[in-house]
C-alpha cells in the first residue's frame, strides 16, 4: 500500500451535491477492484475522507469517484481544479468477489451515494457475462445521478423518497421476485442494507459498508462493525468494506 | 553527524521517534509501508486483561486541527496480544513498549504481570488516562492518591520500567506527575487525549455514540508542551511528550519543553509515512537550531 498522487483530470457536478471526478493515476487505476475505495488527504483537514471507485479506465489510467458534498472536506475537495493533485491511499479494503458471480442473474440496489461503486462493479459483471438488473434510491429528482449508464448495464428502476422521479418510496419497494436473482449487491445506508438483506432472505448477497474512518487502514479500531466470528468483529476498512451477508450484524 | 540516540530506562532509542498508543495498532498496517525497524520505539494500542470490543460506532469525528476518538480501548486480550502480536514486531530492530489498562487495580497488575516473561517488550506504558471508558481508565489518572497507588501496585509485580500515561484533565498536571514520580514510576508519557465533544447539527446530538471522546492532532499541541514544560521542572524522571506532533520541529519543541523522546499519534492517520519523515528530517532540524544531538535539545526551553 502506498500513498499516491491523483492528478483532477475532469471536474463535473453531476446531481445536486454530487461531484464526479475523473483522477488520473496509471497504479491504481491498473489495480482497484469493484467495490474499493481511496482514502483522500484533504488540506486543512485532519482525517482523510474515504471515497469509493465509481469506475476505471484501465487504458486512460483514470479512475473515477463521485462524492456527496456533506461537510467542510468534501467541500474542500469539491473546489479543486482540474490539474490539482490529490494525495490519495490506495485502493484499499477487500472489494465484492466478482469471479464468484461468473453468468449469474445480479441485482445491484445502491441508495444515494452508495450506488457509486455499483456501477464499476456492474461494468465488470457485464464484462464476464452477467444478467444485471438495478434498483437505485434517491431522496428525489435532482439527486439522481447515472441512471443511463446502469441502463446500459440492464434494466434498471429509479425510487425516489418524494416521488419527484421514477417509482415513489424506497428502494425495498422495488425489488424483483426473489427467484429471479441469483446474487445481490447493495451499498447504501445501514437501515437500507438492513431492510434489503431481510427482504432478500435467502438470496447469496454482498453488501458495501461505509462508516467514520480514522486511519483507514485497520491500525485504529474505528471503523468496526460487530460480527459472529471468534473475535466478534471486523474492521470495515481492512475486512471490509464489502462483505458476504451474513458476515456482519447489522 | 548528528546524534539521534538517547538513553531512557529500559529503551536504548536510536531515535527519539515512536508512534503514539492508540494511532498505530499493533505495527502490522504501518508495515505495509515502510520498515519498522527504522523508528526508536513501538508504543502498542492499551492491552487488558480479557479481549474488549470498544464502544459503539461512531468512533471518531474531525474537529478544527484535529479529531475526536471514543474506541474504548478495543483489543484482543493481553494474551493474545503476547502470542499474536509481540513476536510480529519484534521482528523488527526497534524497541516495544506495552500499554497496560484495565478496570481495577487489580486488574493492572495482571496484564503487567503477564509482560515480565516477555523479554521482547522493554517497558511498559501505563494508560491511568484513557477518557472513553466507564470503568477504569481516566479515574485512576485524575485523583494522585489513586494514580500513585496503581503506580506502585504495577511496579510490584512487573519487572519492566514504567511509563505512567497522564491525563492532561486535571487541575494540577505537576501533583499527579510528583506522585507518580514518588510511587516509583520510571518514566511520564504526556499527555493522552482531552475530553471533548461535538455536536451533530442534523440530528441534534452528540457525534460520537459515546457522546465524549478524546481531542487529539495539532489543536492539544500547547496544551501539551505547557504540561511537558511545567512537569520538567519538578521531576527527574523522563518525559516522553506527545500531542499534536506532525513535523520534526514539533519534535524539537517538545525536546525544549522537557521531553527526553516523542510520540507521534493522529499524524499518522493523515501521512502514513510521518514517522520515518520526522526521523528523516530530525537531524537537519536540530542542527539549524544549534544543537549536535537531541540529548543536548533536551530541556533548552527552559533558559540556562
Amino acid at each position: 500500500m502506498r500513498k499516491e498522487p491523483l492528478r483532477i483530470q475532469q471536474k463535473h457536478q453531476i446531481a445536486k451535491d454530487t461531484i464526479e471526478m475523473v483522477l488520473q493515476n496509471n497504479r491504481v487505476s491498473k489495480c482497484a477492484k469493484p467495490g474499493q475505495f481511496i482514502h483522500l488527504s484533504v488540506n486543512g483537514h485532519t482525517l482523510r475522507r474515504p471515497i469509493s471507485i465509481a469506475d476505471v479506465n484501465k487504458q486512460a489510467g483514470t479512475v473515477t469517484l463521485l462524492f456527496k458534498v456533506v461537510g467542510k472536506g468534501t467541500s474542500a475537495l469539491a473546489n479543486l481544479h482540474v490539474d490539482e493533485v490529490i494525495d490519495g491511499i490506495g485502493p484499499i479494503g477487500n472489494g465484492f468477489p466478482i469471479d464468484r458471480m461468473q453468468d449469474s442473474t445480479v441485482l445491484l440496489i445502491g441508495g444515494g451515494i452508495g450506488v457509486p461503486p455499483l456501477y464499476y462493479l456492474g461494468k465488470e459483471l457485464s464484462k464476464q457475462g452477467c444478467q444485471i438488473t438495478a434498483v437505485l434510491g434517491f431522496q428525489s429528482l435532482n439527486y439522481v445521478f447515472y441512471e443511463e449508464q446502469f441502463r446500459q448495464l440492464g434494466e434498471t428502476v429509479i425510487v425516489t423518497e418524494d416521488g419527484s422521479y421514477g417509482l415513489k418510496g424506497l428502494v425495498t419497494a422495488a425489488l424483483p421476485d426473489k427467484k429471479q436473482v441469483d446474487v445481490f449487491c447493495t451499498c447504501g445506508p445501514v437501515p437500507m442494507l438492513k431492510a434489503v438483506t431481510s427482504n432478500l432472505q435467502g438470496v447469496p448477497g454482498y453488501i458495501s459498508m461505509e462508516e467514520r474512518m480514522g486511519c483507514g487502514v485497520g491500525a485504529c479500531f474505528a471503523c468496526i462493525v460487530p460480527s459472529n466470528n471468534e473475535i466478534g468483529y471486523k474492521k470495515i476498512c481492512k475486512d471490509g468494506p464489502v462483505f458476504a451477508v451474513g458476515e456482519v450484524i447489522l | 553527524m548528528i546524534n539521534t540516540s538517547i538513553e531512557l530506562p529500559g529503551l536504548s532509542l536510536k531515535n527519539p521517534i515512536m508512534p503514539a498508543s492508540g494511532c498505530f495498532g499493533f505495527g502490522r498496517e504501518y508495515s505495509q509501508f515502510y520498515d519498522l525497524g527504522k523508528l526508536g520505539a513501538v508504543m502498542m494500542k492499551a492491552a487488558t486483561e480479557n479481549m474488549r470490543l470498544g464502544n459503539p460506532t461512531p468512533r471518531v469525528t474531525e474537529t478544527e486541527s484535529g479529531m475526536l476518538n471514543a474506541i474504548g480501548l478495543q483489543n484482543p486480550g493481553v494474551h493474545t496480544i503476547i502470542e499474536e502480536e509481540v513476536p510480529f514486531l519484534a521482528q523488527y530492530d526497534t524497541c516495544i513498549i506495552a500499554n497496560i489498562a484495565g478496570s481495577t487495580k487489580e486488574e493492572y497488575e495482571r496484564v503487567a504481570y503477564a509482560f515480565n516473561d516477555v523479554k521482547t517488550v522493554h517497558a511498559l506504558e501505563l494508560n491511568i488516562s484513557c477518557p472513553n471508558v466507564t470503568a477504569g481508565g481516566v479515574q485512576f489518572g485524575t485523583d494522585h492518591n489513586i494514580a500513585a497507588q496503581v503506580t506502585m501496585a504495577v511496579k510490584k509485580v512487573s519487572n519492566k520500567p514504567v511509563y505512567v500515561k497522564l491525563s492532561p484533565n486535571v487541575s494540577n498536571i505537576v501533583e499527579m506527575a510528583k506522585a507518580v514520580e514518588a510511587a516509583g514510576a520510571d518514566g511520564l508519557s504526556l499527555i493522552n487525549t482531552l475530553t471533548g465533544m461535538q455536536i451533530h447539527l442534523p440530528s441534534k446530538t452528540p457525534v460520537l455514540a459515546n457522546k465524549t471522546g478524546g481531542l487529539s492532532g495539532p489543536a492539544i499541541k500547547p496544551v501539551a508542551i505547557r504540561m511537558v514544560y511545567e512537569v520538567y521542572e519538578h521531576v527527574s524522571i523522563p518525559i516522553i511528550g506527545m500531542g499534536g506532533v506532525s513535523t520534526a520541529t514539533d519534535v524539537l519543541e517538545f525536546l525544549l519543553a522537557g521531553a527526553s523522546a516523542v510520540a507521534v499519534g493522529t499524524a499518522n492517520f493523515q501521512n502514513p509515512y510521518v514517522c520515518p519523515e520526522i526521523i528523516d528530517a530530525l537531524p537537519t532540524v536540530l542542527k539549524e537550531n544549534g544543537f549536535r544531538s537531541v540529548e543536548d535539545a533536551i530541556g533548552k526551553g527552559h533558559g540556562i
